[in-house]
């Protein structure tokens, strides 16, 4: 087997395309997995079509996160219509290739789960691109469910619309009795054609786009998107900035990680931490509101800098609410965990193994449930997170109760963080000019938003413009890690396993 | 139970007292439109650069619709700085043209529901969600009007699970494609009579992701609305306030 020695890039770094080789299938194929064999893990992988109206194949670019040197590598290769799938000796890669698929109309041959994504049309006319006649609108997740056969096996489908105010999807259980045998998650109703319409950015409109990737991670995506920016322009931002931007991203932390704990909590029937969580919840996402106007952040970050700049009273008010609600939270967590009917309902339900949660490329909270450690706070640090961020949070188990139990440590290390970085707001301004993007370049950037890592890669044209703007959602990786948590517990149990991995709907189906 | 009866005890009643008592908004919260000064004389700049194309200029003076406005903290459409924000929450209307905010205007509140359907609907009013590519922000803060703070049900209205048990569908998001047939099954599941809301701007004219094959362009186009709640997403107050306007528990 040969092996090229990849292109290596910093989180928020930036190299010229020139620099990174167009490697064979094989030899691409080759040093992909090798870096995989060494440790490193699939944070993203897309096509990229030629530049406009130039001749040219399909090219795939992967990055693979690197966390024992804190730097991603880059590989490149280019391919015709079929190529060969690499799933069978890298799971991690199963959904970008049906991705890859959906979109660009080529086939991974060999790969063992080829089904469509988002159902949606192909961005080009090719051999096997799907296309939606105008007018018509098939229902998505019309396709082969995997199906169990056998004396009283049935199936119970569930969604797209749901008993809730919640994104659409599509659920379909296998199931025994009330024994779940196997889960199969539909996605892709929530399909805005967000990448597309990034092709030739940076347009007007494309930083709103950004904050709704995922409303919830508002903060989390506008700050990849800016490091994005940032990179491609060759500058770092002001370490004001850097402050006000992590504080943000905590404060979005705090609200949903308290929001799902309250949401479980509801699940479980145990009133008193629902009714409190629910909201505490709120309280914190009006944190984000004072600083910003927006309760979800919007208009906080901005490529450069930050749109808002804290004021010492607002400062001192920030100070004394989470004083306030700190406690609240606390008490509102300790009332969950100190249950034992609440305890008995969480343990042991939705187990995931390390291996399973490795294999499969899990980031964020659900993967660091199972003992896996990932946090690109910690490995690929950027701006204050530097010199602030030590206390990387993991659990065993990697049930309902470890990923629930994750976000109580989770929520007392954040809380003590937004202290931190409130107490030392650097002096200065909080925003940066920002000259035009370098030409054909690639820029990427990973932050840990609160559900996991939100990963974006730019890559521009000879113009300066976006030529591919890649995004992956933690949520992309983690969906499939809820299916396969759900195998042997029962469909009661749906809710739970659902609400302790959280997922974004909008933010998969982009 | 001792615990759990102290802690309720140490954080207390905590339902708001809206709409007796109107709620305190951050300081730099973003409602309705206002210009900070006039505009010199001629000048159509925001007609073009609005992304959202959200400007217009009638009588010589700015016109927002507040449908496709995203309240951007950063208003694109003016290099002046001349667009800001008001504190000004109550935002919802009947009838779409109502969304065009004329300068220097105030907007017509919304009009209660005729009489007839108040009758049936004033006092219980049960809603299904729909979220057809909603970024789950606007879901959140529909969400979190049950939550203790707003207590919804306390007004009459409730969110329920079944289409069946609704008198009311609420939407959000872009319309995307791929929920066009299950956000109209949803519709044509419920009784007759039924209401049309929709939140956030998304819902009313596509919102960030106006022009995109893959979504929208205003629920209008699709199904008969009775209450538009504009922003991105509307602020909870914003939300609540239209809903009881539209119940007529809310005048002035």
């Amino acid at each position: 087997m040969s092996y090229r020695h990849p292109v290596l890039v910093d989180n928020g770094g930036q190299i010229p395309l020139e620099r990174i080789p167009v490697l064979h299938y094989d030899l691409f194929a080759d040093s992909l997995l090798a870096e995989y064999g060494r440790g490193s893990r699939v944070a993203a992988y897309f096509a990229v079509p030629p530049g406009d109206g130039a001749d040219g194949a399909l090219e795939i670019f992967a990055i693979m996160a690197r966390e024992r040197n804190g730097n991603f590598a880059v590989l490149r290769t280019a391919i015709g219509d079929r190529f060969q799938s690499l799933t069978p000796n890298c799971l991690q890669l199963h959904l970008f290739e049906r991705e890859i698929a959906e979109q660009f109309g080529v086939v991974p041959e060999g790969h063992p789960w080829l089904k469509p994504v988002r159902f949606c049309p192909a961005w080009r006319p090719g051999q096997a691109a799907r296309e939606r006649e105008a007018g018509l609108y098939p229902p998505p997740g019309a396709m082969d469910y995997y199906r169990v056969e056998g004396d009283g096996i049935h199936e119970v489908a569930v969604g797209p619309v749901h008993a809730g105010i919640i994104e659409p999807g599509h659920f379909r259980f296998q199931c025994h009795g009330e024994k779940v045998l196997h889960l199969e998650i539909s996605l892709g109703y929530q399909h805005r054609g967000l990448e597309k319409m990034l092709v030739g950015g940076p347009h007007p409109a494309t930083a709103r786009q950004m904050e709704t990737i995922a409303g919830d991670t508002t903060i989390g995506h506008m700050t990849a998107y800016s490091l994005v920016i940032e990179g491609l322009v060759g500058g770092e931002i002001r370490p004001r900035a850097q402050t006000i931007r992590a504080l943000g991203l905590e404060l979005e932390r705090l609200a949903n990680h308290v929001g799902d704990i309250g949401a479980l909590s509801g699940d479980i029937g145990f009133l008193p931490t629902a009714s409190f969580c629910g909201r505490l919840r709120g309280d914190y996402l009006n944190m984000t509101a004072a600083l910003c106007g927006s309760r979800f952040g919007r208009g906080l970050v901005r490529p450069g800098g930050t749109g808002f700049d804290l004021s010492p009273q607002l400062v001192e008010q920030l100070h004394a609410t989470l004083g306030t609600i700190e406690t609240d939270t606390l008490g509102a967590c300790r009332l969950f965990f100190d249950t034992p009917s609440v305890l008995s309902r969480l343990e042991g339900v939705g187990r995931l193994s390390r291996s399973t949660a490795e294999d499969l490329g899990l980031v964020g909270v659900a993967a660091r449930a199972c003992g896996v450690p990932r946090d690109s706070r910690f490995f690929f640090p950027v701006g204050i997170c530097r010199k602030n961020f030590d206390e990387m949070i993991t659990d065993e188990k990697g049930d309902v109760f470890a990923r629930a139990r994750m976000r109580h440590r989770e929520i007392e290390v954040s809380i003590d963080l937004v202290r931190r970085l409130l107490t030392s707001l650097p002096k200065g301004e909080a925003e940066t000019p920002l000259p035009p993007l370098r030409p054909n370049s690639l820029c990427l950037a990973m932050i840990e938003g609160w559900r996991g890592e939100v990963v974006h890669v730019a890559i521009t044209g000879i113009n300066g413009r976006f030529r591919r703007y890649k995004v992956v959602d933690p949520s992309f990786h983690n969906w499939v890690g809820l299916a396969v948590a759900m195998r042997g517990t029962q469909i009661s149990d749906f809710p739970l396993c659902n609400k302790s991995f959280n997922l974004s709907y909008c933010g998969y189906d982009l | 139970m001792l615990r759990v009866i102290a802690e309720r005890w140490r954080q207390g009643y905590r339902t708001g007292k809206f709409p007796a008592v109107e709620p305190a908004l951050p300081a730099r919260f973003r409602g309705l439109p206002a210009l900070q000064s006039g505009c010199p004389a001629g000048c159509r700049d925001c007609v073009d650069r609005c992304p959202f194309g959200a400007c217009t200029i009638e009588n010589d003076r700015v016109a927002i619709d507040l449908g496709l406005c995203l309240f951007c903290a950063d208003c694109p459409a003016c290099a002046r700085g001349n667009i800001g924000f008001s504190a000004e929450y109550r935002l919802a209307v009947r009838r779409r043209e109502a969304l065009r905010w004329q300068s220097g205007a105030s907007l017509p509140p919304a009009d209660p529901l005729p009489p007839d359907l108040r009758r049936t609907l004033g006092r219980s009013l049960k809603l299904r969600q729909v979220s057809a590519g909603g970024c789950n922000a606007c879901e959140a803060d529909c969400n979190v009007l049950t939550t203790l703070v707003f207590d919804l049900a306390r007004f009459g209205v409730q969110f329920v699970a079944s289409p069946r048990h609704a008198d009311g569908l609420l939407v959000t998001g872009a319309l995307t494609a791929n929920m066009h047939s299950a956000l109209l099954a949803t519709y044509e599941a419920m009784p007759t009579p039924k209401i049309v809301i929709a939140v956030g701007a998304c819902a009313i004219g596509g919102g960030p992701f106006r022009g995109s094959p893959e979504t929208g362009r205003g629920l209008e186009e699709l199904l008969p609305v009775d209450l538009f709640i504009p922003g991105c997403p509307p602020h909870p107050y914003t939300i609540l306030d239209g809903l009881l306007r539209l119940l007529g528990k809310r005048e002035m």
